[in-house]
């Protein structure tokens, strides 16, 4: 074991000193996780707040309804944040300048038509720039105007059914009071949660950190193949240790390589952008899982190659095969048929699964997922193992 | 009486598919014996060694490394062995200190002991100035050295150099062949490896000559030259009547064969560092003035074209 710890902590030094493990480990899956959530942003919209203005010039009914029932609703969801605004013109002026992306205007009276069953109209203000923010307000006003207008074709069903005179205001207000509370006025679900899909923060940052796992922890095992090309394993072998401990040594470069990296990007990404990764002891549980499934696979890679820039090869193919089918760069398991069926083959999908179900549910809702990853483990490096005694014969 | 030997080997066998590497090679170094393992390339230096060293399983044969059976997992055995590889064995992105404390603590030394010994090994390789610095710095005279120095660190029994010579300046390999004559001296049993006859003739007390795989030779090197049978020769350049002077050297018993041409006179002698005065009186009492003497004694390079019909280098 001490030869082992040795082994490991020079190997540890030369590849901390090269630098070469630091920046595919840390540097790379940081950087490509903030322009990848970068770009996406940018296009859905997702993982970012909408900030809405809404200008209540009328005060009523129907408009205190909107604002104190229908927003707080909506501003729940976690992805619109809702700003009154006083006047119209400092709300289209917060527009212009991009501080609001969109603005509701409720006009003075419009209560009061609603009730008079007289035509009444809200406001959209949008930004020619961001038409996705305009619709989603758009969409938000039509909601509540919808439901006005059901529970006013209720209440005129109710009066036309009775025939004779109009129905005193008091009998009204009572009749819309009972069609409003049939339904609920807008409801947000929060369908992350139901679909156990990560927020695109989240997604990115979990998604990169495994997809480069499987380069990082290749610098151990392949630094048994570069020793033996260098000579450096002769002199290793010619030592009084066993070569139990050489092997144990670069297995144990690779996963403290792989713990180093992902507790350094689930750090920074947590601080830095925001990702939520969720129930902490799940979280090391399903890296663990993933680091030793990515140890034993591309351990097994490099038992297959001739010489140590072979080994890298054909290591780096595989783990980009694996990183697509297992959906880090895009969520595959949304995707129809076979293919999110086959995502499964991937120790990576596995890892984005599982961290899913962490955020979904408790923290046994992680012991699938790494069983799974436990299982491409000991497989792979099963047959690995067997192999490398061979790799470390000079 | 194998246990007493700081390294016996007995026939050892190996073979790489249908080639026979090594085929019943065997020999004994005792404590400050330098022992020479000469053999042409592909002749098994190689394979004999790394079977010594634990590197290798062999096929056959026994091997004991100051008492201690060697094998491929005997730790005992390989504790007292220093080995320094043909090819550098050293790590580049490491300094020449951080190689040496690595492969310390490899041996088993503490945190301490393995700084201690360290600094002396740089001290003693002429490396202390540059300890700091990447080994991929270094220039190639320097890696060499540390390369030697990595294998000195445990104070071994028994230092092998598997032809640490190999692609070194003149400058380098003639302080690689002083340090081996120092530690050899210093009481270290040493199996040295080369093709190169000077060194084996300058560094080893005792010389094998290995050839596709087999022991053929193995003594000292006037035994091994003494089985070519052939003597030492001596032309010398002087004026007045050579062939009358020829005549009369030939008359005496440790005289093999003496000929007279061309201003010089050839003589094939049984030792000529021995008998050269007498030569040299010789000719003066017949009134010849001696201008230069050359002296040409039969090398390992001649034994081993006696023993095998090729030169050393084919």
């Amino acid at each position: 074991m001490r030869a082992a710890l040795l082994i490991c902590a020079k190997d540890l030094r030369a590849r901390l000193r090269d630098r070469s493990a630091l920046l595919i480990g840390i540097v790379v899956p940081l950087g490509l996780a903030f322009i990848f959530n970068g770009i996406f942003s940018g296009i859905s919209g997702g993982g970012t707040v909408l900030n809405l203005g809404v200008v209540n010039a009328d005060h009523g009914l129907a408009s205190q309804q909107f604002t104190s029932e229908v927003l707080p609703a909506v501003a729940r969801s976690g992805l619109i944040a809702v700003h009154p605004e006083a006047t119209l013109a400092r709300a289209r002026a917060l527009a212009a300048n991009g501080t609001l992306e969109a603005v509701i205007v409720i006009p003075a009276g419009f209560s009061a038509q609603v009730q008079a069953n007289q035509p009444a109209a809200m406001q959209v203000i949008g930004n020619i720039d961001d038409p996705v923010s305009a619709q989603v307000a758009e969409s938000i006003a039509e909601s509540y105007a919808a439901d006005l207008n059901r529970v006013r074709l209720s209440v005129a069903t109710v009066a036309a059914g009775r025939g004779g005179p109009a129905l005193p205001p008091a009998q009204i207000q009572a009749l819309s009071a009972r069609a409003a509370a049939a339904v609920e006025p807008v409801a947000v679900d929060d369908v992350s949660a139901q679909t156990k899909e990560l927020n695109q923060k989240s997604f990115f940052a979990a998604g990169m950190a495994v997809f480069f796992l499987f380069f990082t922890v290749q610098f151990g095992v392949t630094s048994l193949l570069e020793e033996r090309s260098d000579g450096t394993l002769a002199r290793l072998v010619a030592a009084p240790i066993g070569r139990a401990s050489i092997l144990g040594g670069k297995l144990l470069t690779s996963f403290v390589l792989g713990v180093i990296s992902m507790a350094v990007l689930v750090a920074a990404t947590t601080l830095l952008l925001g990702a939520s990764w969720g129930n902490p002891l799940g979280v090391a549980v399903l890296v663990v899982a993933a680091i030793l499934s990515a140890i034993g696979i591309m351990a097994l890679i490099a038992t297959l190659a001739k010489n140590a820039e072979q080994a890298a090869n054909w290591q780096s193919v595989v783990a980009v095969i694996l990183g697509l089918v297992g959906g880090t760069f895009f969520p595959v398991s949304q995707a129809p048929g076979i293919l999110s069926r086959l995502t499964f083959i991937a120790p990576q999908a596995w890892f984005l699964r599982g961290l899913g179900d962490l955020r979904a549910g408790s923290i046994s809702a992680v012991w699938i997922p790494a069983l799974a990853m436990l299982g491409f483990a000991v497989v792979t490096g099963a047959v690995a193992l067997t192999r490398l005694r061979h790799l470390a014969e000079v | 009486m194998a246990d007493e030997r700081v390294l016996w080997c007995h026939d050892l066998r190996r073979s790489f598919g249908g080639l026979v590497a090594v085929d019943g090679v065997g020999f004994y170094i005792d404590p400050g014996e330098t022992y020479g393992l000469l053999g042409p390339n592909g002749a098994g230096k190689t394979t004999t060694i790394s079977m010594i060293v634990g590197l290798l399983d062999r096929d056959g044969g026994e091997i004991r490394v100051a008492g201690e059976p060697m094998t491929t997992r005997a730790v005992r055995a390989k504790r007292e062995i220093g080995y320094v590889p043909q090819d550098l064995a050293i790590y580049p992105d490491l300094s020449g200190r951080e190689n040496l404390m690595f492969f310390a603590r490899l041996y088993g030394m503490s945190t301490s002991e393995a700084r201690r010994r360290s600094a002396e090994v740089l001290e003693l390789t002429g490396l202390s100035d540059r300890a700091g610095d990447q080994t991929k710095q270094y220039s190639g005279g320097m890696k060499r050295r540390l390369n030697i120095g990595i294998g000195l660190l445990n104070r071994p029994k028994l230092l092998i150099l598997d032809e640490p010579t190999v692609g070194v300046d003149p400058q380098s390999r003639n302080a690689i062949l002083e340090s081996v004559e120092a530690l050899s001296g210093a009481g270290t049993a040493v199996l040295y490896t080369t093709h190169y006859m000077e060194e084996a003739e300058r560094l080893a007390d005792r010389i094998g000559i290995i050839d596709h795989g087999k022991l053929i030779a193995e003594g000292t090197r006037q035994q091994l030259v003494g089985m070519v049978g052939e003597g030492d020769q001596v032309r010398l350049s002087a004026a007045g009547d050579l062939t009358r002077a020829a005549a009369d050297l030939a008359g005496r018993s440790w005289v093999r064969q003496a000929k007279a041409a061309d201003g010089t006179i050839d003589l094939v002698v049984d030792d000529a560092s021995r008998e050269l005065p007498a030569i040299l009186a010789d000719l003066t009492a017949d009134g010849l003035a001696v201008s230069s003497v050359q002296v040409h004694e039969p090398d390992l390079e001649a034994v081993f074209l006696h023993l095998t019909g090729r030169a050393l280098r084919d």
